[in-house]
């Protein structure tokens, strides 16, 4: 025992010694959407920065907002924008307020897994409101199949998929839904959580792809870059101009473009159902949540110097890893909002 | 009915030792030497390692073993050599709950004591949170092993007039100590595999983390993210960092198992 | 709260003074404080989480009453929180779990501590011992890729020639059976350590006292040595059954993850844990997450009150009267 208790004094003392350098530690916390292109971004800026480590955690949106609120992290991420609700508190509690920068965009596509389907499947926003809401139970309903002439649709029962754990990806789907169809909206409704009137539950994108590719005649969906990455089939959704188009990143941009021009200054704006021939409908910013006043200057420079980077050269890093980037209406206009950070 | 436990075994380690070559698999091919002394990667770059992981649960389990281990150890002696029958009746119900909390909700207990307070996320939390997770195992698991030491054996030492606690230091420990030592490790193990206790108290970091006063990774919330990312480069060192878990779990057994055998000679019953 | 043969030391009049002191110089008395406070600590820390958990569900409390504990509706958007579907998903999977678990892993212990030569039964406990550090999200994707398929195609279709009730209901492969496998997959280790190595404690002349008086091997087992094990293999199921009922990540991803009541262990549901672990992070209105520790509460008491359960079937059952004290 005491040879074991020696080690350990040892050891508690050689960690306690080691590794304090001299580095500026900056920590984020909030949604896991974009933890992969973040920690590429923090990555590639303190190669080129030198001595800013910016430590950003997954740790789900709400938990983002709840910890930049508690003031336990120095800024939060959301896949969501905050509500005026959370605002206030955040307001009330620092007595400054909290800026959002849309970063990059991302979007839900629906995949799905029907045996004798080999095109890409359309869907209209009233089959989508319908299969979800549990009122279309089979494949060769009429509402898909007028979108999808000459596909040969089986009768059999449709078996629908959702996320289980809380996500922004169930965030974008239910807004959409939302968006197009008052049925949803108010039996329903949005949120990362919902109280779904059908179907099972998969945890995270892996759950959900894997019950769908496990099960026949299914129907789910996943966020656009874990289908990109992954060789997921996914179908068309069609836009509010009429055209049915399948999510790329171009696409995704081009709903981010389109909503550009009624842009609020507070940048908290949701882009599902953007008017645009090419648009994507099921689309989304998603959003770094910055303290308007930071007193420590270090950390203060270091995120503004971040930030200005990220608009710039960060936007080149975003698709090679399957994230659209900010059109240029965006990120002019979040350059302009980056000096009132004080 | 003797064929039927050795089906027994036979079905039980067979399912467990797939689970194990299922690791073995799918993380070896990515184990190198950068695994174990570089920083994590970004996406698709190669080169890159989980060194400050590593590390990490090093510190955080060095931690939660000055917690939990003292604490259920000294417990389990009271319980076993000292306490009346309504005394040990609360503290092993007490105990058998605090094992059944779910692990993400003694996160949130350990966020409500220490993080809050302290305003930011640290070592020390998330070390607190698996002390507490320890707890349980060890105190349960070594009150079994001192029980399950003869009754003839106390009896001798204290027939020959040794005093309580030098009977208990002298002998019963001594005795029971393959099964104790049994009983620390599983605890040890059960901890060193925890990823939600330590979301909202060891936060996880990109970087080394200096001392015990910043947010810390570990190998099982790099397995937690990894895993679930869209790329298939980062869920393959997912599967890599659980094989390194286990990696280090196996030398801990091992030395401590080297260490506490030497001197202490008990013959297997 | 100690209330036994001897005083607890600095509470209550000293009896017998004498023999107190001379206990406390022999250290007796020291020992016994110190080794004391680490047991109330326990107990302590228990409490604390319990006060904790009271403290910071106030709303969903004040809200919803005792009728959190019946309803069955779990609705984040219109704000309304039940607990049923939650616990009865809970009770399920870690029933199911132990029913797989224990005579599995007893069985195991047995072979190992009696049956199987030391070096081959040391070798294989230092591996299973090991498992217990697999994270849970490695169990629960293995459940995924590995148990789900196999589950829909094989072991439920069989299954459902039973024509038993809960056997029926369409074959999705994940649900209730399945979380209960992956559960009993992972505490099996734990039954195994501890229980092989209680009967490997237990003192050789008791076994060969009962073979020397004509008893076959397996009789001296089941009948001496396994009785004279028999609270160490208690201990080790409570500590497999606390486990199962707190496992959060390996159950959500088998489980099925619907807020639904069925009698069909092929269904799909939910379980308190992993509805914790899925929405506590995302949850940003005050009364969501309170509700959701409102929920860990349910699930304290629950562990409680089956724990006492468990207790009492220990009772009921034991032949042997020592068996109770240990409960």
């Amino acid at each position: 025992m005491k040879k074991i208790a020696g080690l350990l004094v040892a050891a508690l003392a050689l960690a306690t010694v080691a590794w304090s350098q001299g580095a500026l530690l900056i920590n984020g916390a909030g949604a896991s959407f974009p933890y992969p292109i973040y920690s590429k971004w923090f990555d590639e800026y303190r190669k080129a920065h030198g001595n800013a480590e910016i430590n950003y955690q997954s740790v789900g949106s709400g938990a983002g907002i709840k910890q930049v609120t508690d003031g336990t992290v120095d800024f939060g991420a959301s896949d969501g924008p905050m509500n005026d609700e959370q605002i206030k508190a955040y307001t009330d509690k620092h007595g400054y307020g909290i800026l959002h920068f849309p970063t990059v965009l991302g979007a839900a596509v629906p995949t799905y897994n029907v045996p004798g389907a080999s095109a890409a499947l359309n869907f209209t926003p009233e089959a989508l409101a319908g299969i979800f809401l549990g009122k279309i139970t089979k494949w060769n309903d009429p509402a898909i199949a007028g979108a999808n002439k000459g596909v040969n649709l089986p009768a059999n029962d449709i078996v629908v998929v959702h996320r289980s754990d809380g996500s922004g990806t169930t965030y974008i789907w239910t807004d959409y839904l939302s968006k197009v169809s008052d049925e949803w909206k108010n039996k329903v409704g949005k949120g990362t959580s919902i109280n779904w009137p059908v179907g099972l539950g998969g945890k995270g994108s892996e759950g959900v792809t894997g019950l769908i590719k496990q099960t026949p005649n299914s129907i789910g969906y996943v966020e656009l870059i874990y289908a990109a990455q992954n060789s997921v089939p996914y179908g068309a959704v069609k836009n509010a101009a009429g055209t049915f188009v399948k999510a790329d990143l171009a696409s995704v941009s081009a709903a981010a473009a389109g909503a550009a021009k009624s842009m609020p200054d507070d940048f908290r704006v949701s882009i599902t159902n953007a008017p645009g021939k090419t648009a994507y409908p099921i689309s989304s910013f998603t959003w770094l949540l910055i303290p308007a006043k930071i007193s420590d200057a270090g950390k203060r420079n270091a995120i503004k110097d971040f930030l200005k980077w990220s608009l710039a050269d960060g936007q080149n890093y975003a698709e090679a890893l399957s994230y659209a980037k900010l059109p240029k209406e965006v990120v002019a206009k979040e350059a302009k909002a980056l000096g009132s950070i004080q | 009915m003797l064929t039927m436990t050795g089906v027994c075994a036979f079905v039980a380690v067979s399912v467990l030792f797939l689970i194990l070559g299922y690791l073995v698999y799918n993380g070896g091919t990515s184990i190198n030497w950068n695994f174990f002394t570089k920083l994590p990667t970004p996406v698709g770059e190669t080169g890159g390692g989980m060194a400050n992981a590593i590390v990490g649960s090093g510190k955080l389990l060095l931690l939660a073993t000055l917690i939990g281990v003292p604490v259920g150890f000294l417990g389990a002696i009271y319980l076993a050599e000292f306490s009346g029958a309504k005394t040990a009746f609360v503290v092993r119900y007490a105990a058998d709950v605090l094992n059944g909390v779910p692990s993400i909700v003694v996160g949130i207990f350990a966020y409500a004591l220490i993080v809050a307070p302290m305003g930011h996320f640290s070592t020390l939390a998330g070390g607190f949170a698996l002390g507490i997770m320890m707890i349980p195992i060890t105190l349960r698991s070594t009150e079994d092993f001192l029980l399950a030491v003869p009754k003839a054996l106390r009896e001798a030492a204290m027939a020959l007039g040794a005093s309580k606690w030098k009977t208990i230091a002298t002998v019963i420990v001594p005795a029971a100590y393959r099964g104790i030592l049994t009983a620390i490790l599983l605890a040890f193990a059960r901890v060193a595999g925890e990823t939600a206790p330590l979301l909202f108290t060891a936060l996880g970091n990109r970087y080394w983390s200096p001392g015990w006063n910043h947010p810390v990774e570990s190998l099982p919330h790099m397995v937690f993210t990894y895993a679930i990312s869209p790329y298939e480069d980062w869920r393959r060192q997912a599967w890599a960092a659980g094989l390194v878990l286990l990696g280090l779990i196996l030398v801990i057994n091992i030395l401590a198992r080297a260490i506490l055998s030497r001197g202490i000679a008990v013959p297997r019953s | 709260m100690a209330s036994s043969s001897t005083t607890v030391p600095g509470a209550g009049p000293i009896v017998g003074s004498r023999s107190f002191l001379s206990k406390l110089r022999e250290g007796d008395e020291i020992a016994r404080l110190i080794t004391f406070i680490f047991a109330a600590a326990v107990v302590l820390v228990t409490l604390l989480l319990v006060y904790e958990l009271w403290r910071d569900s106030v709303l969903a409390r004040q809200k919803f009453g005792l009728a959190f504990l019946w309803t069955r509706v779990w609705d984040p958007l219109a704000d309304q929180y039940g607990a049923l579907p939650f616990i009865y998903g809970t009770v399920v999977t870690s029933t199911v779990a132990l029913f797989i678990a224990v005579p599995l892993g007893i069985g195991a212990a047995i072979f190992l501590a009696e049956l199987a030569p030391a070096r081959v039964s040391d070798t294989l406990e230092f591996f299973i011992d090991l498992l217990a550090a697999v994270p849970s999200v490695i169990y629960g994707l293995l459940g995924f890729l590995a148990v789900v398929p196999l589950m829909r195609e094989y072991i439920q279709p069989a299954l459902k020639k039973t024509m038993l009730p809960i056997f029926s209901g369409p074959a999705y492969g994940l649900g209730f059976l399945t979380a209960g496998v992956i559960l009993a997959i992972m505490v099996i280790p734990f039954i195994i350590s501890v229980s092989r190595e209680v009967l490997l404690s237990v003192p050789r002349d008791q076994r060969e006292a009962a073979l020397a008086l004509g008893s076959t091997r397996w009789e001296s087992t089941w009948k001496v040595v396994v009785p004279f094990a028999r609270t160490g293999i208690m201990g080790s199921i409570f500590l497999a059954l606390a486990r199962a009922l707190g496992e959060t990540m390996a159950v959500t991803m088998v489980v099925g993850n619907v807020v639904a009541i069925t009698p069909s262990l092929f269904s799909p549901g939910y379980s308190i844990a992993a509805v914790i672990a899925n929405e506590f992070t995302e949850a940003t209105g005050q009364l969501y997450s309170q509700a959701l520790i409102e929920l860990g509460l349910v699930l304290f008491l629950l562990t409680f009150i089956l724990n006492g359960l468990a207790r009492l079937l220990i009772i009921a059952t034991s032949q042997r009267g020592s068996g109770m004290g240990h409960a």
